[in-house]
């Protein structure tokens, strides 16, 4: 199953390539992972997606935990969350085909932030099966360049994940 | 006060009370020695090589229960030490390394003796830190020092680039008396009812066994193992990190359990229907195969790593915790507890255990003209009285010393469990009998494995640390060479060297007594008189039964009750090896 875990860790060199390094030793998959310091400069907040059986998953978390720079970390999964992802997507486009892709973009309430003859690169935010179903709808050849960042997520409610 | 970094750093460890550092000097750190030149305090053993230094720090910590210390260069001094670094992580020992790094601005250029440290030893140590200005010098190591000793203990690595220990600049010196960290902290007292859930069904047991290990020994918990197992009236089995966990001539126990384990712990682990795992963590040498792992048996588990809490086994109660006050509470509980364990089924379980107990697994051929390893070990526990610290290296000598030496206190047997690494048991010698210079320190080993850190008899010379080698000789790598009967039809592929040096002339080129022993009545007083010895390190060279196998054995992949045991082979015990 796919889990998503958010990790409060200490803003330190290094602290990524723990996370990285213990998933690579341990065997166990990244799909993907984001991060960026949080309001707390001291903190960074690390999103990653993966998947296993629940005694995978009971491990990743036991093991993340152990390290010393994680400060805390929930299991998105295990509770109501929002989930998104940020593409940029670089389209060819055509005379033809200009009006047909802006009326694509505004669909999935995406912006065109860049303007070519040729060209546009569209900005998507959402779930990442939303950015996928994106991409479906062009033609195979029409997008020239693909940029998303992985999910990141927080819980719904007004608990949250802080010190 | 005012120190430069190199001063801080001797301070520090002056500060932390630590007696040694083992330790090889190089570019990086050469600001370092000559603070250590500069003060009596902290005292400096050089070895010969730095893997040597890491085991020497690791036994004297795995013997005093205090933080090893290690201080190597940059680039190939600290690789040399990552052999000891994932020895001593493996068997969590707290340890905390001082490794040089070329100076801050050239780091990243492949600057002369320039590696990763941090990143190279990022897999194999508790924690890291690389320093990066001179001011945090004094909380590092604190933090260092703290984070090694506490909860699940384990070696933590400091990487020092040179600018940083410079004699030039000097910072305000003060040694934090404590230290606290936002993302660690260890859970020390186990959670009540859980232990309440434990008691209880301690109390239901038809067929219960105790299953310690190396977490009993690192938690100081032998005593509260020991009234724990005698009040309830339980057998008790320890891994082989757990020996001397509880004394071990005590009827109750019933001897090392796994692959080389005594016949009735194994058996009476797969037939038990409660296990109480004591700081010990389901070690694939201990369970064997893992689908027919203890299959009538509720388990509790105790550990002070969550991590460890059914990584492998699933466990029915875990309890999370430091072994010692977890079973402080459990002992509590029980006493107040109004039922007790029922004494019929004990005792038909005890009769079980006890025809098992009759096969006496550990039986050999006593009459062999050849000098049998075990013989050797039996002996050495007589004449050192079952005293002695007992070191060891890697393969068949090894579980010998577990299976024939009984160990009767904790602390006292010294060897690389997890890891399994060749090399370890002369350096660990010498690391404990600087430690305990009155006490007879005896490194149990073999003729493969001695050679793969040999050159340390050159620092037991220096510091005056005679240890007693006793090489069991049988010109294999013994446990090598049995696998390869067991499992490859006798092709002993590189499990044999044409020459082997002559040990009691390399002992006395390196300043020490060399003894050869070839005959089974020579054991006795030869181990006498080199213990007798008490100023010398001595070589023991015992030129053993090449033919002899480590028995009762679990073959890899195998249940605890499909047992190798010696009776069964129907081999010669002298046999030729064809």
């Amino acid at each position: 199953m796919r889990h998503i875990i958010s990790i409060l860790i200490e803003n330190e060199s290094g602290a990524l390539s723990r996370v990285a390094g213990l998933f690579s030793a341990r065997g166990y998959n990244i799909e993907s992972l984001t991060v960026a310091p949080t309001e707390d400069p001291s903190l960074s907040r690390m999103t990653l997606v993966t998947s296993g059986s629940d005694e995978i998953i009971e491990q990743i978390t036991k093991q993340l935990n152990k390290l010393i720079d994680v400060v805390k970390l929930v299991d998105l999964a295990e509770s109501a969350h929002i989930e998104r992802e940020l593409m940029l997507v670089k389209i060819k486009t055509t005379q033809e085909s200009r009006e047909e892709v802006k009326r694509m973009v505004d669909i999935f309430r995406g912006k065109i932030i860049d303007v070519t003859a040729h060209s546009y690169v569209v900005e998507l935010t959402g779930q990442p099966s939303k950015l996928d179903a994106f991409l479906h709808g062009f033609e195979e050849g029409s997008i020239i360049e693909v940029a998303r960042s992985g999910p990141t997520g927080i819980s719904r409610g007004e608990k949250g994940l802080h010190l | 006060m005012e120190l430069s970094g190199g001063q801080i750093l001797v301070q520090c460890l002056k500060d932390e009370g630590v007696e040694f550092v083992f330790g090889y000097p190089g570019g990086s750190v050469l600001h370092i020695y000559d603070a250590i030149f500069h003060q009596d305090d902290v005292k400096h053993i050089l070895v010969r090589h730095e893997q040597g230094a890491t085991h020497s720090a690791d036994a004297y910590a795995r013997a005093t229960g205090k933080t090893g210390v290690v201080l190597v260069t940059s680039g190939p001094g600290a690789t040399n030490a990552v052999t000891g670094i994932a020895t001593a992580y493996m068997d969590s020992i707290p340890m905390v390394i001082l490794s040089g790094q070329v100076p801050s601005p050239v780091i990243g250029s492949d600057a002369f003796q320039e590696v990763d440290t941090v990143g190279i030893t990022r897999p194999c140590v508790k924690h890291n830190f690389l320093v990066k200005d001179v001011r945090d010098l004094a909380e590092t190591i604190k933090k260092a020092f703290y984070v090694a000793s506490t909860g699940r203990p384990g070696p933590v690595l400091v990487d020092i680039p040179k600018d940083i220990t410079d004699p030039k600049i000097k910072v305000p010196y003060k040694y934090p008396k404590k230290v606290t960290m936002r993302s660690y902290n260890p859970v020390l007292i186990g959670h009540k009812g859980q232990i309440k859930k434990a008691v209880e069904l301690l109390m239901t047991a038809q067929k219960p066994i105790i299953y310690a290990g190396g977490g009993v020994i690192l938690s100081e918990a032998h005593q509260e193992l020991t009234e724990l197992t005698r009040l309830l009236g339980f057998p008790i089995t320890l891994t082989l990190m757990g020996l001397g966990g509880f004394p071990s001539p005590d009827k109750q126990f019933l001897g090392m359990l796994g692959m080389h384990g005594t016949y009735e712990a194994n058996m009476a682990m797969h037939d038990s229907d409660v296990i109480l795992a004591v700081g010990a963590r389901f070690d694939d040498r201990v369970t064997g195969k893992l689908t027919e792992f203890c299959p009538y048996a509720k388990i509790i588990h105790i550990d002070i790593d969550p991590a460890s809490i059914s990584k492998t086994v699933k466990v029915d109660i875990p309890i999370v915790g430091d072994v010692k006050p977890v079973l402080e509470q459990m002992l509590e509980v029980i006493k107040e507890s109004k039922s007790k364990p029922s004494k019929l089924a004990l005792e038909s379980w005890w009769n079980l255990i006890e025809s098992w107990r009759s096969v006496n697994c550990l039986e050999y051929d006593r009459a062999s003209p050849i000098i049998k390893p075990q013989y050797v070990v039996e002996q050495l526990y007589q004449v050192t009285q079952g005293n002695a610290y007992v070191t060891s290296d890697v393969g068949q000598h090894q579980m010998y010393a577990a299976q024939y030496y009984h160990f009767n206190k904790p602390r006292r047997w010294i060897n690389s469990g997890g890891l399994g690494t060749m090399g370890f048991g002369l350096p660990a010698a010498i690391g404990v009998k600087l430690a305990f210079p009155e006490s007879d320190v005896a490194c149990i080993t073999g003729e493969a494995s001695i050679q793969m850190c040999i050159q340390e008899l050159s620092t037991a010379l220096q510091y005056n640390a005679p240890v007693k080698i006793v090489n069991l000789n049988n010109r294999y790598m013994g446990m090598v060479r049995q696998w390869q009967e067991f499992s490859y039809q006798s092709r002993y592929s590189q499990s044999y060297m044409d020459t082997i040096p002559d040990f009691v002339k390399l002992a006395e080129a390196y300043g020490h007594v060399g003894m050869l022993i070839e005959k089974p009545e020579d054991v006795r007083g030869a181990l006498e008189e080199a213990f007798a010895l008490k100023s010398r390190t001595v070589f023991l060279d015992f030129i053993t039964d090449r033919t002899e196998n480590v028995y009762p054995m679990i073959e890899a992949g195998k249940a605890h009750n499909d047992m190798k045991l010696r009776v069964a082979t129907n081999a010669p015990l002298d046999r030729e090896l064809s």
